[in-house]
């Protein structure tokens, strides 16, 4: 439920989004002396785009010279093994293939290994049909060739964005949820003023717009400069973990006009992810996957992997992209609104980007707020080691410690109460059912929280101090239960 | 009148016809296959029969109460029996077989405890 | 961590779990161990509170936690320790077992013998890939139970069920009786998989709808569901364009399948049969790997509990004979599925089987005046005349013992003779 407060909050920067962009360069902030407070209108971080996309760190071949997608591609992916180990979040670079059916497509593969060169990406390299199906065993044999891409890598991006965040908070960042913003305007002196739907206030010298599908929203309210943004939802099919998956390697089909198609990949946990397609949709908030859709994918997915089987799906879900005309980012001050910057239009790659984005949009603001590093930064916290990955030894020790590590709560993902409590402590932690999913991997398995959800609802409920009744499966009105058997006994809160 | 149901006692399934008087009291059935179909029948067009399993909330504890009727009562009672039980109240401990309602609405079967609470 | 060598050890305390235990001690095996992850023994049983268990086995018709508490009376009775609130992390080929609990820590176990009873678990919606938006209120039946059941809280108010096996239907009632509106049960196939019992006494005792051929094609509501459209199916069990019907609920209780919970096994390296997704077995319940036996649902998923009581004494048995080191021969009949039937367990039968032996099986379809026939070498060998067959009831053919010895070849095939109903 959407509570009604009134407060005024004061802050020298509000960021809007905590998606990766929103949260990247909030930590980047959180280095300098300044008070900063991240809006979100959702119950957590990543709520967007962010937790819907393929995970892959783009080597950078795709974006076109010049354009701020392929500089900050580019920056970006040389950060991530540094970034994703200081954070202990799951990273791995496993290659990727771009494959080609036919003389089109070849042409269009030597274009993206120029573009990769001028973009500075290394090592890519063409193969042709032996080369790719020895990489490869499980490609449709009638490929005529592929583009190597040694550098393409994947990892999880709402770990890293909640990694991100936890940083941040750490470091004095203050997250606001369930904050919707409904109006941005000048405020009388200088900076700005926003109002959000729960009816707070919140003032601030620099506004930053992160806000991923409601960017152009944003923008409008202050930019003489008005945006038109396409939303482009892709949905995915998620295959469970096997012994073997079909592909070491990320495959990808030939890009079009849409978008760089759908691909075959593993994920950072051995899921296997199919998808996405690409289709512009009006309601920038409609995640809802479609028929049509899920078998579009499906049918392509099968022309990379003939073999393609969904006895294994475990799940759909889908995500939705801002596209601007331009087909590039929109970064930097934001034209007519002196005090307001903006990190918009961030579709692929923006994920790969985000690092570099963050490290350069920090560094104008700091210099329009002359803002001094700080001297002192509390260091990223450390967690455990999951559970599931542990050694027989660890295990041991780790309940011999604590107890609640004898408590498998996920069997699927072999996930314990402890790591789940410990998703709710954490900085920014976790309020929902989805919340503790994303962050312990609970509910992610081949049951789909099943099993857990009971038991995984009762922890929360303990953690956050409210009943089992107001648990929610992602914030809002997602209630799990309606009411007590009791209540239903006694007739008070019975059907119609 | 004719009434078509099928039989519940075993996988078959026959599809029976039973002939009613018009005062509803039962005159003859055929589809049947064994004397078991013939008494169901029998039985479910004059008068159903149904044992009511249900659960219900006990103070002190987390697990509610499974229950069931001791013996099959009258079908239409059922929406009556759960308005009972929701008016019943049950205290720690309960051992399976503990009348929780002697005689419920006069049917001769009681409401008994189907599993184990203790006070812990 | 502690060590420990236990002569047989049990993964699982629910109904096979149970009885394998009982049936070890009572054949003289004095070091067992049977593992549980909930914090009570008894298994699925346990919140299976409605009756209709145990007709066959005690002539008696019980509720689930009834027919637990028999087995779990007489484990005490036998004084066999059963540990609860412990997780099994992993079985290796040579019967080491490691399993974690708050009480007693980490432990690695050696065991002379091992029996899988972990039971089997529910379809997710992923399984089927419908469409729609992905709110709070979609739970699989048996979700939905353990909330009702055991935690005292109701999913919702008003609740579509997609899938007519008796776990939705069961659950149609039990929503119903607590309080809630059940507006519909929902089938993909043109017949219910559930019994018959349960369609008179879960629909149409109160009068809900059962719509065969149909299936829910899209999903409503951002935060909560707020309602699912249910589409006709045509032979091939595609939507048909134009008859979708919408209903109003806030509540999907999805009984699309179950699976045996086999990744225990598969990291033991006991071949699983993709016909049942349970161990490849042979009379004795044994798997492929020597000392390691399976039985109850995770072996192949089982309507009648009773069913799995006596499969699971049969488990017991090998294992405790296993322990005593007079370990069965290896199997030297493989038995095959003919026509109209799948996943005969079990998949192998040795030279001279100590015990007349049950073959288990799922007709395909549904038939009707028909035999289940065993045949051998191009000979009949058992021939079982039944009014009805359906793949909602587990059929079982016994073979005598004796049969064994002079059987003409070494594939044992069972198959259905008879008209189909659907073709």
């Amino acid at each position: 439920m959407t509570q009604q407060s009134e407060k005024v909050f004061q802050s020298d920067i509000v960021i809007a989004g905590a998606g990766i962009t929103g949260v990247s360069l909030a930590r980047e902030l959180s280095r300098y002396d300044v008070s900063v407070i991240v809006l979100e209108r959702g119950e957590d971080v990543a709520e967007g785009a962010t937790k819907a996309n393929s995970g892959i760190v783009h080597a950078g071949y795709d974006a076109k010279p010049g354009t701020a997608k392929a500089k900050y591609n580019v920056l970006g992916a040389a950060m991530f093994p540094a970034l994703c180990a200081e954070l202990s979040v799951p990273y791995r670079k496993c290659g990727a293939l771009v494959v080609g059916f036919d003389d089109q497509d070849r042409q269009t593969l030597e274009e993206l290994l120029q573009r990769g060169v001028a973009n500075g990406v290394k090592n890519l390299r063409l193969l042709n049909r032996e080369e790719a199906l020895a990489a490869e065993p499980s490609l449709n044999p009638e490929i005529v060739c592929a583009l190597d891409v040694p550098e393409s890598a994947i990892v999880s991006p709402y770990e890293l964005a909640y990694a991100m965040a936890d940083d941040a908070a750490l470091n004095g960042v203050r997250f606001h949820f369930d904050q919707e913003i409904c109006s941005v305007s000048a405020a009388a002196e200088s900076g700005w003023q926003l109002a959000t739907a729960r009816g707070d206030v919140f003032r601030c010298r620099v506004f930053i717009n992160c806000a991923g599908a409601s960017g152009a929203a944003l923008h409008n309210m202050i930019s003489d400069q008005p945006l038109q943004m396409t939303h482009r939802r892709g949905q995915y099919y998620l295959l469970d973990r096997a012994p073997s998956q079909p592909f070491t390697r990320t495959v990808f089909q030939c890009p079009s006009a849409m978008g760089k198609g759908v691909l075959v990949s593993q994920t950072v946990h051995g899921n296997l992810l199919l998808g996405p397609n690409a289709e512009d949709i009006d309601d920038p908030l409609d995640t809802a996957t479609t028929a049509e859709g899920l078998a579009s994918v499906l049918a392509r997915a099968q022309h990379t992997w003939p073999a393609l089987s969904t006895r294994s799906n475990i799940t759909n879900f889908s995500g939705v992209r801002a596209h601007l005309s331009t087909d590039d980012f929109q970064i930097g001050p934001v034209s007519g609104a002196p005090g307001a910057f903006e990190a918009i239009g961030i579709e692929s790659p923006g994920l790969s980007s985000a690092p570099a984005v963050a490290v350069d949009l920090a560094a104008s603001v700091a210099s329009f707020l002359s803002l001094r590093k700080k001297g002192n930064l509390v260091p990223p916290r450390r967690p455990k080691k999951p559970f599931h990955d542990m050694t027989d030894e660890e295990r041991a020790e780790a309940v011999q410690n604590d107890p609640a590590y004898g408590n498998i709560v996920c069997r699927c993902e072999v996930v314990t109460e402890a790591e789940i409590r410990e998703a709710i402590r954490r900085p920014v932690g976790a309020r929902s059912i989805d919340g503790v999913k994303r962050r312990t991997r609970a509910g992610m398995g081949r049951c789909q929280g099943g099993f857990c959800s009971p038991r995984v609802a009762q922890i929360i409920a303990e953690e956050t101090g409210v009943s089992l009744q107001s648990v929610t499966k992602c914030g809002g009105d997602s209630l799990l239960l309606v009411d007590t058997v009791e209540s239903f006994l006694k007739g008070g809160a019975g059907n119609d | 009148m004719d009434k078509v149901i099928t039989c519940i006692n075993c996988p078959v399934g026959c599809r029976m016809t039973v002939t009613l008087s018009d005062a509803g009291a039962f005159v003859s059935v055929s589809g049947n296959t064994c004397p078991r179909g013939a008494k169901y029948a029998e039985q479910e067009c004059t008068r159903p029969l149904r044992v009511v399993t249900a659960v219900l909330p006990v103070p002190g504890s987390e697990t509610p109460l499974s229950v069931k009727t001791s013996a099959p009562v009258p079908k239409e009672l059922i929406p009556e029996i759960m308005r009972v039980l929701g008016k019943t109240s049950v205290s720690l401990p309960v051992a399976v077989g503990d009348v929780v309602v002697p005689n419920v609405l006069q049917t001769g079967a009681d409401i008994v405890a189907t599993r184990e609470l203790s006070s812990r | 961590m502690t060590d420990q060598h236990v002569d047989l050890l049990i993964i699982g305390a629910g109904p096979a779990g149970l009885a394998a235990a009982i049936a070890a001690r009572e054949a003289g095996i004095e070091s067992i161990l049977v593992l549980e992850r909930e914090k009570e023994p008894g298994g699925i049983l346990r919140q299976c509170i409605h009756n209709g268990f145990g007709l066959h086995r005690f002539s008696e018709e019980l509720t689930g936690p009834e027919y637990a508490k028999r087995d779990v009376d007489r484990v005490r009775e036998l004084d066999i320790p059963v540990r609860c609130g412990t997780t099994v992390l992993s079985v290796s080929p040579d019967r080491v077992v490691t399993c974690v609990s708050p009480e007693f820590g980490f432990s690695r176990l050696s065991a002379g013998a091992v029996v899988l009873a972990m039971g089997c678990r529910e379809r997710p919606r992923g399984a089927l890939c419908t469409p729609g938006s992905r709110p709070a209120g979609i739970y699989s039946a048996g979700t939905a139970q353990r909330f009702v059941n055991l935690e005292g809280w109701m999913p919702g108010r008003r609740v579509v069920i997609l899938g007519s096996g008796d776990i939705g239907l069961i659950m149609a009632r039990r929503m119903t009786l607590q309080g809630a509106k059940v507006l519909a049960c929902v089938e993909i196939m043109p017949y219910s998989s559930g019994l018959n019992r349960n369609i008179v006494q879960c629909l149409q005792d109160y009068g809900i709808p059962l719509y065969l051929s149909h299936t829910v094609t899209d999903i409503h509501g951002r935060e909560r569901l707020s309602g699912v459209t249910v589409s006709r199916v045509d032979e091939n069990r595609k939507p048909v364009p134009g008859s979708e019907i919408c209903f109003d609920c806030d509540t999907l209780l999805l009984s699309c399948g179950l699976i045996p919970e086999n990744e225990l096994s598969q990291g033991a390296g006991v071949e699983l049969s993709p016909l049942t997704s349970g161990p490849v077995v042979s009379e004795t319940l044994e798997t492929s790997v020597p000392g390691i036996f399976a039985c109850g649902n995770v072996l192949h998923v089982h309507d009648l509990v009773d069913h799995v009581s006596s499969e699971s004494f049969r488990a017991g048995r090998a294992a405790a004979a296993f322990v005593r080191a007079s370990s069965p021969p290896a199997p030297v009949f493989t038995v095959k599925d003919g026509p109209g039937v799948r996943g005969t367990v079990p998949q192998k039968i040795s030279a001279r089987p100590s015990e007349d032996v049950s073959l288990m099986f799922r007709p395909a379809d549904v038939y009707r005046n028909a035999a289940a026939v065993v045949e051998c070498g191009g000979q009949e060998v058992l021939r079982k005349k039944a009014m009805i067959y359906t793949p909602g009831e587990m059929a079982v053919l016994t073979m005598k013992k004796e049969v064994f010895e002079s059987l003409p070849d070494k594939v044992i095939t069972v198959r259905m003779e008879g008209e189909k109903q659907h073709g």
